[in-house]
Order: structure tokens, then C-alpha cells, then sequence
């Protein structure tokens, strides 16, 4: 029989539900909070989207419609798009590839931490900044833009942008676990900026030359910017409604399965 | 690959000193493509011990650890923590680790890093107890990236124990620290012994290991290659470096009984001797010419030196 110091469990401890949820809560929490006071995150994935839409959205074009909405109108759909990407992208890809990179995956998966525990927390977290993004443009559209949007719509508009932000954590993971601490940052850019032109975020996608209109087909984004223009009322282009999240779910698919290929391949090298 | 763990483990009823085996590897090897970082090992950690797994850099004390954590799988053998496999979930509720890390989330606090790791465990310290057992109270509102390398370490440690663990893993804890910062951390690990909690600890400082273990492991290149009470292994790793300007050749001074070997040092030679008075009196007696005769304790790659001598003669 085991010594006083020491049991040996028969039946394996559950954690309470409470507990489990409790743990979910601070995990997404402290995640939250690492990246709020991390400025060049907040900054760079917050204030560039907010900055293209003051720029462009409020400061020219002001009395510019387009597709029989306004430019303003037009642009929360497109530049909420790029924050949402922007934001996803830089928690997951930059992030794991530091934690990863640097030890501190580790200490977490010698922890009882359930093994997903961490990265559901950093999808949370990028569908929170992607909320906050939306809310930023919402809120100067509506106050200096003129933009006219009903509660439902605005509402629809915030969520298909944060429902959108899974499958882009889910291209972050997989960044995060092929790069290099130093080099992710830079490789979310290489991916982020040219896909975000070529999806017609910057630049209506009409307004692209017709070879680059193509391209932007095969762009992950561009179903998300189609989806989310769809919610403040403009037909979506390039296919049905349910094609683009088809399309984004089939994207979001294949990541994972690159990130999980990743996560066999770190265990077996450094494991 | 790990298979058929068993359901119950008997534990037979062993006194104080040695208490039940709580994590052991069995005849493990671990290899990284063409890298040997273990070749079958067998160690046992039992329950309310301090173990020192002693060796120099790459030795495979890290790999040993890693293994019992459950982040690795052995190539060959098997593992077992509290008599299970260490990936499941309920074994490791009673596993606290401090693992060598590049990089901790900066701009967390202290004492949000423990509210967070306290979380994952069932019935973990109160926070205070922690912050106490650790002393981090002064230092619990501060960001990761505000502390020095001790407080540093002092919060992984924290890490580690605020689960209430029934065994911590310490991989290498007092690396890179200060002579201050260093007996602060020792008299941490001893309190947790004192506790009754069973501690596996990593290092390549003799002295660390003499000043914290109950029993001593040394590894050498993936093999263990010496077992012991400190004061046992000190006993073997007691070879002295004798260094003097002697006309005798080097081959001469190799054969005499006692020396490990002989090297060349500009004018001088530098002979690593298992004893010293013998080889000395030795040289003194073949050389009246004999000068500048300095005796030196070996250091740890002596001490290395002398234990592999001796566990290959041993075979």
C-alpha cells in the first residue's frame, strides 16, 4: 500500500465544470491583457485600421457613395476586414512563435493545462480585438461619417467579422508554428499586407484591375470583406453567401491541419 | 512508445529514507534523429527525497526531465510518474516543474502569472502561501519584464509549487545567478523537502548539488555513470590537479599508480591524480630538480573526468 507521503490515485481527479470554465476565463483573460499592454500590438493591429478609415473613409471621399452606400458605410465593412485579419493574425502567428520559440509553450504543456486551453484563449482573444476594431469604426463612422446603419446590421456586421476571425487565428497558429520567434512578425506582414490589396480591402475590389479581381477570389479575406459587405446590404460578389463561408471554412480546415503537422514536428525535434 | 500502464501500482512499505518510488525511468533511451541523448537509463525518484541529477552541459539531465514531464516520449523503455504514463491530465495535477525558459510573457504581473497556473490544478496553495514559500510578496504587482534574473527564477519556481505538487521538477533552477540569488533559491528548495514534497532537481555545480541533495545522480553523455549520497560522490570525485616544472618525461609520470593523466602546460606539467600525496611523493622522489609545485582540488570536469575513469575500469 502507498506510505503516508505519498497516493496513488485509482480514479483519475475531474475538474469540476465550474473549474474548467473558471480556467477558460482567465486563460482568455490574462491573454487579453498580455497583448492590451503589449503597444506594439494593440497599436499596430487597433490604430492602422482605424487611421485607413479616418483617412479614407472620413477625411476624403466624404461625399463619395459607392454601390449605393457611402464610402464611409462601405469602408467598415472592408477596413473591419483588415482589422480582424490584422489582429488574428499578429496574436497567433507572432505570438506562438515567441512562446513557442522561447520556452514558455513548454512550461505551459508541463502544466495540467489543458492542451488546448491556451490557444482557444488566443482565438478568444483575437475575436475580441476584432470586436473592438469594428466598434472603433462604428463609432466614427456613425459620429463624423454620416453613416446611417440600423442596430440589427451593425450588430450582423460585428459579428460576421468576429465569427471571421477564426479561420485567420487558425492561418496565425500555423504561421506560429513553422516561424521563428524573430522571424514571424515579419512573416505575418509579407502575408497580411499584399493579401489584405489583393483582397480588395484597401481598394474596392471593383475598382481593381480585372486580372487582380481573379485573384482576389482565391483570397481568403476577400470572402470575409464579401460576407461582411453582405451585412450592411451589398449583394456579395463572386458567389453566394454560403459559398464564402464555404470557402472560409475550407481555409480555416486546411490551417489547422498545417498547424497540427507543425505541433507533431516541434514535439518529435525539441520535445 | 509507452504502452499497457498499470491500473494500481503496488508500493511496497519502505521506511522513511527510502520512500516509494514515485517517478523512474526504465531502461529509457531518447534519441533526436542521430543524437544518443539517452542510452537506457534506469533512475527512480523516491518519495520525499531531494535527487540531484548531476552532469555537465548536454549530459541529457534536461531530456530525463523532459521525459518524466510527459513532453516527450522515450524511444525505448518506459516512463512512469505515480505509476502512470506523465502526459495524462491526473498525473500531472501533482507535478509542478521549472523549466529553463528564454522568454516569459512580459507585461503579465507576478501574481496574475500564479492566479492563472493556479487555475490549472484541483486543490492549489493559497496565493499567499505561495508568494510567502517564494518570496515574491514584495514583488507580486510586478510585470515579468521589471524582474532581476534571482526574482526571476523565484517566480517559475512559484510556478511550479503553486499547485501544491506532490513532486517538483527543477531543471537547472540556479543557472546564471548570483552567489545572494542562489542560497535565497536553496533555501526555498529546502523548505519544500521540509514539506515532504519529493524534488528532482538538475545541475552542473557539484557544490549545488552537495548543498541540497538527499542522493546524487551523475550523467554523463545519455549514461549515469555514478549513484550516492553527496558525501559518497564527493568521495570519488576527490582527485586533485597537481601542477609542477619536472625533467621526467611524460610517459614516466603516466605510469605511476594514482594518475589519471598527464597533459603539457607550457613549461609545466598538469597531472589530474585520484591521490595526490601518492603521485607526489612520487615525483618528488624521481626529481630533486622539482619545482614550482602547486596542488589544486579538481573542478567539476576533473570530477567528471575521475568518475568516468572510474566506471570504465569498472567494466
Amino acid at each position: 500500500m502507498a506510505t503516508s507521503s505519498t497516493t496513488f490515485p485509482l480514479v483519475a481527479p475531474m475538474r469540476p465544470l465550474g473549474k474548467t470554465l473558471l480556467l477558460y476565463v482567465k486563460e482568455t483573460k490574462y491573454e487579453f491583457l498580455k497583448y492590451l499592454r503589449l503597444p506594439i500590438y494593440a497599436l499596430s493591429t487597433v490604430l492602422f485600421p482605424v487611421m485607413f478609415y479616418v483617412l479614407f473613409g472620413l477625411v476624403m471621399n466624404r461625399q463619395g457613395t459607392f454601390h449605393s452606400v457611402t464610402v464611409s458605410t462601405y469602408l467598415l465593412a472592408t477596413y473591419g476586414t483588415f482589422g480582424t485579419m490584422g489582429a488574428s493574425l499578429f496574436a497567433n502567428g507572432a505570438g506562438v512563435a515567441a512562446e513557442r520559440g522561447l520556452g514558455w509553450l513548454q512550461v505551459k504543456r508541463a502544466s495540467p493545462m489543458p492542451p488546448f486551453a491556451n490557444f482557444v484563449a488566443k482565438f478568444f482573444v483575437s475575436m475580441i480585438f476584432s470586436s473592438i476594431i469594428e466598434l472603433a469604426l462604428l463609432g466614427l463612422g456613425i459620429t463624423f461619417g454620416g453613416v446611417h446603419i440600423g442596430a440589427g446590421a451593425a450588430a450582423k456586421l460585428v459579428a460576421t467579422l468576429v465569427i471571421g476571425s477564426i479561420p485567420f487565428s487558425a492561418l496565425g497558429l500555423a504561421i506560429g508554428y513553422f516561424a521563428g520567434p524573430n522571424s514571424a512578425p515579419a512573416i505575418v506582414n509579407m502575408i497580411y499586407l499584399p493579401i489584405s490589396f489583393l483582397s480588395g480591402l484597401w481598394v474596392p475590389v471593383d475598382m481593381l484591375p480585372k486580372f487582380l479581381q481573379h485573384v482576389a477570389t482565391g483570397m481568403p479575406p476577400y470572402h470575409l470583406a464579401q460576407l461582411a459587405l453582405n451585412m450592411i446590404g451589398i449583394p456579395t460578389g463572386g458567389g453566394s453567401f454560403w459559398f464564402h463561408w464555404e470557402f472560409l471554412i475550407g481555409f480555416m480546415l486546411i490551417s489547422l491541419g498545417i498547424a497540427r503537422i507543425g505541433v507533431q514536428r516541434d514535439e518529435k525535434m525539441y520535445g | 512508445m509507452i504502452t499497457a500502464w498499470p491500473e494500481v501500482v503496488e508500493v511496497p512499505s519502505q521506511t522513511k529514507a527510502v520512500g516509494a518510488r514515485v517517478a523512474s525511468l526504465q531502461a529509457v533511451s531518447k534519441n533526436y534523429g542521430q543524437v544518443k541523448a539517452l542510452k537506457n537509463v534506469q533512475l527512480s525518484v523516491h518519495a520525499g527525497e531531494l535527487l540531484a541529477l548531476l552532469g555537465p552541459n548536454g549530459a541529457g539531465k534536461t531530456t530525463a526531465v523532459k521525459l518524466m514531464l510527459g513532453l516527450t516520449s522515450p524511444s525505448a523503455g518506459q516512463v512512469s510518474v505515480f505509476g502512470g504514463n506523465p502526459m495524462l491530465p491526473e498525473v500531472r495535477m501533482r507535478i509542478g516543474a521549472m523549466l529553463q525558459v528564454a522568454k516569459v510573457p512580459e507585461t503579465l504581473r507576478v501574481r496574475e502569472h500564479l492566479d492563472l497556473f493556479s487555475s490549472y490544478y484541483l486543490n492549489p496553495l493559497p496565493m499567499a502561501e505561495t508568494l510567502a514559500a517564494a518570496g515574491l510578496e514584495a514583488i507580486k504587482d510586478r510585470k515579468f519584464g521589471e524582474l532581476s534574473g534571482g526574482q526571476r527564477q523565484r517566480a517559475l519556481f512559484a510556478l511550479a509549487i503553486c499547485g501544491n505538487p506532490d513532486i517538483v521538477f527543477l531543471d537547472e533552477p540556479s543557472v546564471g545567478l548570483d552567489v545572494e540569488a542562489r542560497r535565497m533559491l536553496w533555501d526555498q528548495i529546502r523548505k519544500l523537502v521540509a514539506y515532504g514534497k519529493t524534488v528532482l532537481l538538475t545541475t552542473h555545480y557539484l557544490q549545488e548539488a552537495d548543498a541540497l541533495a538527499d542522493r546524487v545522480v551523475v550523467i554523463n553523455k545519455g549514461e549515469i555513470i555514478a549513484e550516492g549520497t553527496p558525501a559518497e560522490i564527493k568521495a570519488r570525485t576527490s582527485g586533485r590537479k597537481i601542477r609542477c616544472i619536472s625533467k621526467l618525461a611524460v610517459e614516466t609520470i603516466r605510469s605511476f599508480p594514482g594518475v589519471l593523466n598527464v597533459k603539457a602546460d607550457r613549461e609545466a606539467f598538469e597531472i589530474n591524480a585520484v591521490d595526490a600525496e601518492l603521485v607526489v611523493r612520487e615525483l618528488l622522489r624521481r626529481d630533486d630538480s622539482l619545482s614550482g609545485l602547486e596542488i589544486t582540488s579538481a573542478g567539476l570536469e576533473e570530477a567528471f573526468l575521475a568518475l568516468t575513469q572510474a566506471s570504465s575500469n569498472a567494466v
